[in-house]
């Protein structure tokens, strides 16, 4: 039985392994300078051989991953602050099973809904509404992570700061959240992570775009490009160029969501340590 | 200078002793902030199914909510008829064998990492699964386009439809065309993408299990794998379950690399190594992309069923982890 | 710890800001983004207008071309989220009702390029270039035909050695031009076609697979033997797939060529010039092409995705470059020039193009030299 075990584990890690292998292997053959400080243009210059590549892509991304992070975790460190630290609120309940809802969602569903929120009233594809569409991943996580590391603070820490006669709200910011803070970090890394590779609210959102924006305000106002919108669009094209550029783009967004996971790991164990 | 005294003294007075203001309007300022944006994500859950809805109305009052469901012509060209039966049809498909194929193994994964393997090969294990789930959907697409459907028309879909043209034709049309995009491809995919969501979900009930539970068929003499058999699997039963029930309705919502394995081919009858399509794929194809208002809204429509779909299962999923009290695969 | 790699990233973040800083920060006063989406089958003509029109204007104004399809190119003009759209089929008389009705004006298709489509196909070792009749390819596309031996393929292919494998029907999946010229194709050639699927930019297929943009197609062929799709010459050739000869309605085979293009065109032109000319009369004629339209509102302050004058203005000056000096890209990319009877049209159409009802057509034409 035991060898049962150890096969089937190994099969199941296997493909991993193959995956990070092929995608290591290609993408690092296809990585160079040019894809950093060059912007994409059209497919005859890649086939002509002129400089070409993704920095804008690179620029959008941060622009588009930063701001869903800017609006994501306020929201998601309330909500869970009010799962945890006022258990007795009556939309409590609610809250939890739409919570698990909306974290269920697929995620294409919620660039439907933010197309119809933001750019259907904005009149264009836009980094902001991307940045919006991903605060939609990356809420429901945030929200979940916070209210169960905020749950594993004992309830002793919160009564002897009431007891000495401090308000609520101070207990809750000066105690509670300190000491939960590695469990909060965990679970917005995992939650970027998450969102930093999704490319399917993307596609109604933040469009697409082969060179930089005009100005820095146009990473907001206009159409961006992102890695996972531009790897799809590359992976679908039919220029062999192309393809070995979306296998440099696939190596750079895999790096950066495994340098997150890994992130979020390393905040675990030292909550685990601690305790 | 008198002023800085005064300024001075006041603070002091509300160090010393903390008026009750201070305390009740932070309380009510703090509390109310919280509850606020808890608030926001409950409008965001009720907005998005109203967004939806509203969105495609006018396709579900056109067809009916169960003509469209059960609708098997997409055709957006001549009829304009629209009916999501062939992307209900391949979605279900491809996620319940994705989940038929992955759980057994997931639920193995999950044993050997919790009840055989040392502690460090055990954290070795739960981390790399845990990073099948990290992988972004686009990355997989592409590994999938280049590497998994060659490898897979080569190796195996081929060989097989030669096999069966030479002795068994009757089976060519179930097979379909072995071109390497289709539907056993886009299977096969979403059965590794989800095994993580099994794999935390069992190793958590396995967890759970009383100490006594298991020193107690121990104590009869069972030996290891009977202690798991008899003891562990059937008190971690429903987590298995919440676990499964979780995994399918991420194969069910899992778009990207569906999108780019599973061939988009709009119309019924599918087949084993043929093109297909799912809910998911058929917005990402054709919602930039449709002219006609009727066809925009049977996407939103289509959205507006795939949310009402993932929402029994998340309530399902969540009502057995809540129950049980197990973390429900919160690090993913 | 925990906080080093968000720590790390911001730093990153800040250094390539100052380091980028200065491609898209100098002159900000008149840089400017013209958005324009649709049609696959133009992107390569038009993202290389894109980078040239860039350099001449010395990165002032960047042209952002997404391709999403024929389908998309008209629905987001429709909404208004796009400055100028892109569609290989005119807009239909409702789409120009309403748009009349909306906006107190009329839509204008101005052709920027031709767009021929050609049987594109993968057969390994195979480097002939194989002819097809209309009646074959209906034939094929209805999935009636569903091997490379067939009979009726190797009756008009008697020098080829076809290979006994299945054929893979290869379409697109999203709405498109390329499918509204070959489905208005097919149906011209075939009652059958024409009464069971019709044409249009996106139809409901009886066999085969779809592939998502020219590209997808291009690409599935590309990698699947023994499939058959369709893409324009200029995909075919970037891409070096095969593509087939095809015979006209004169009873000649005709190889895609730009010239053998261009004489599809050779006939009278409507003054919007909505029209369709599949199946040319022309003897010579290329019968499977048909125009690449721009899309513009008449009343360009109407549209939403136009902020002001100066982005209108340069919108403009952007169509008038790429309907005359742009041309010049066409050959070298595998496009067709458009004839001087379509550019006329085009210029007329420009000309009427408004401002909060002040013709800026006329006046950027006139200073452009184009009287």
């Amino acid at each position: 039985m035991e060898v049962l075990l150890v096969i089937t584990t190994i099969l199941v890690i296997l493909p991993l392994l193959i995956i990070i292998y092929h995608v290591v292997t290609n993408g690092i053959s296809a990585l160079n300078w040019d894809l950093f400080t060059e912007e994409l243009g059209s497919p005859s210059r890649a086939m002509q051989g002129r400089p070409t590549g993704l920095i804008h892509t690179m620029f959008g991304t941060l622009v588009v991953d930063f701001l869903a992070l800017a609006i994501a975790v306020p929201v998601g460190i309330g909500a869970g602050i009010m799962l945890a630290e006022y258990p007795e609120h009556k939309l409590n309940p609610l809250l939890r099973i739409m919570n698990d809802t909306l974290n269920g969602m697929p995620a294409i569903l919620k660039g439907l809904f933010a197309f119809a929120l933001i750019v259907k009233p904005m009149g264009t594809f836009s980094g902001f509404a991307g940045g919006v569409a991903l605060s939609f991943v990356m809420i429901p996580i945030i929200a979940r992570t916070t209210e169960s590391a905020l749950m594993s603070i004992p309830w002793t820490i919160r009564e002897a700061g009431l007891a000495i006669g401090l308000p609520r709200w101070r207990v809750v910011l000066s105690t509670v959240v300190p000491a939960a803070k590695t469990g909060l970090v965990t679970g917005i890394l995992i939650g970027f992570a998450r969102a930093a590779g999704e490319a399917a609210p993307l596609l109604f959102t933040s469009f697409g775009n082969n060179y930089l924006p005009n100005s820095w305000i146009g990473f907001l106002l206009n159409p961006v490009d992102t890695l996972p919108q531009r790897l799809y669009s590359l992976a679908i094209s039919p220029y062999a160029e192309w393809h070995s550029m979306g296998w440099a783009a696939a190596i750079v967004l895999l790096g950066f969501v495994i340098c997150c996971f890994i992130a979020a790991r390393f905040a675990t164990r030292e909550k685990f340590n601690v305790s | 200078m008198a002023r800085n005294d005064q300024q001075a003294d006041s603070q002091m007075d509300l160090k010393k002793s903390p008026s009750a203001l201070y305390h009740w309007l932070g309380d009510r300022i703090f509390s109310s902030l919280s509850v606020t944006l808890g608030i926001t994500i409950i409008l965001l859950a009720l907005g998005m199914a109203w967004v939806l809805f509203a969105e495609g109305a006018a396709a579900l009052r056109e067809f009916g909510f169960f003509g469209f469901l059960t609708g098997t012509t997409w055709d957006p060209a001549v009829q304009l008829q629209f009916g999501t039966w062939p992307f209900l049809f391949g979605t279900l498909i491809t996620s319940g064998a994705a989940l038929a194929i992955s759980i057994f193994p997931a639920i193995a994964v999950a044993i050997f990492s919790a009840e055989y393997a040392p502690r460090w090969l055990s954290a070795i294990i739960d981390n790399l699964v845990q990073l099948i789930a990290a992988i972004p959907s686009v990355v997989i697409g592409i590994w999938g386009i280049f590497v998994l459907a060659p490898w897979l028309r080569d190796t195996i879909y081929m060989p097989v439809y030669l096999w069966a043209e030479a002795s068994m034709p009757a089976l060519l049309p179930l097979l379909g065309n072995p071109i390497g995009y289709g539907m056993a491809t886009a299977t096969i995919v979403l059965s590794l993408m989800i095994v993580p969501y099994t794999t935390a979900l069992t190793k958590d009930a396995i967890r759970s299990v009383p100490v006594a539970q298991r020193e107690a068929s121990r104590a009869l003499g069972a030996t290891r794998w009977e202690v798991i058999r008899m003891a562990v699997l059937p008190y971690a039963r429903s987590g298995i379950m919440a676990g499964a029930i979780l995994s399918l309705g991420r194969a069910i919502g899992e778009t990207m690399a569906v999108a780019m394995l599973i061939g988009n081919k709009n119309t019924l009858p599918f087949s084993i190594f043929g093109a297909g399509a799912t809910m998911p794929s058929v917005i990402v194809n054709e919602f930039r992309e449709a002219v006609e208002n009727l066809h925009v809204s049977s996407l939103m429509a289509i959205g507006f069923v795939l949310f009402i779909l993932a929402l029994v299962i998340n309530l399902i999923a969540a009502y057995i982890t809540r129950k049980l009290s197990i973390s429900g695969g919160q690090t993913i | 710890m925990k906080l080093t790699i968000p720590a790390i990233l911001l730093t990153l973040f800040a250094i390539s800001c100052s380091s980028g800083g200065d491609s898209p920060s100098n002159g900000t006063e008149n840089r400017l983004d013209i958005l324009g989406a649709g049609a696959t089958f133009p992107a390569p003509l038009i993202t290389a207008m894109a980078d040239e029109y860039r350099d001449l204007t010395d990165n002032r104004i960047t042209v952002n071309y997404q391709s999403i399809g024929s389908g998309g190119g008209v629905r987001q003009f429709i909404e208004q989220t796009v400055m100028f759209g892109m569609s290989e089929a005119y807009l239909s008389d409702e789409v120009m009702e309403d748009v009349q009705e909306n906006t107190g004006g009329t839509a204008f298709n101005i052709p920027i390029t031709l767009a021929d489509v050609v049987p594109t196909y993968n057969l390994p070792g195979i480097n002939e270039e194989l002819v097809f009749s209309g009646e074959l390819l209906v034939d094929i596309f209805l999935g009636k035909i569903t091997r490379w031996d067939d009979p009726a393929i190797t009756e008009l292919n008697p020098q080829v050695d076809l290979p006994q494998i299945p054929i893979t029907v290869v379409h697109r999946s999203d709405g498109s031009g390329t499918t509204n010229v070959w489905t208005s194709y097919l149906s011209r050639v075939s009652d059958e076609w024409r009464n069971k699927i019709g044409f249009s930019t996106s139809v409901n297929w009886p066999a085969g697979l779809g592939g998502n943009g020219n590209e997808g197609v291009a690409g599935v062929v590309q990698s699947t033997p023994g499939s058959i799709g369709y893409n324009s010459l200029s995909y075919a050739l970037l891409t070096n797939l095969s593509y087939g000869a095809v015979i006209n309605s004169s009873g000649n085979t005709i190889s895609p060529s730009f010239a053998a293009t261009s004489e599809a065109a050779n006939i009278d032109l409507p003054e919007d010039t909505r029209i369709l000319f599949t199946n040319t009369p022309a003897e010579n004629g290329y019968p499977i092409a048909g125009f690449t339209w721009m899309l513009l509102y008449e009343h360009l302050d109407q549209n939403n995705a136009i902020e002001n004058r100066q982005e209108a203005e340069e919108l403009v000056r952007f169509v008038i470059w790429t309907v005359t000096d742009g041309q010049e890209l066409s050959e070298s990319l595998g496009f067709a020039r458009l004839p001087d009877a379509a550019t006329n049209r085009g210029f007329e159409m420009i000309r009427q193009l408004k401002w909060d009802g002040e013709e800026i057509g006329r006046i950027l034409m006139e200073e452009e030299g184009h009287l």
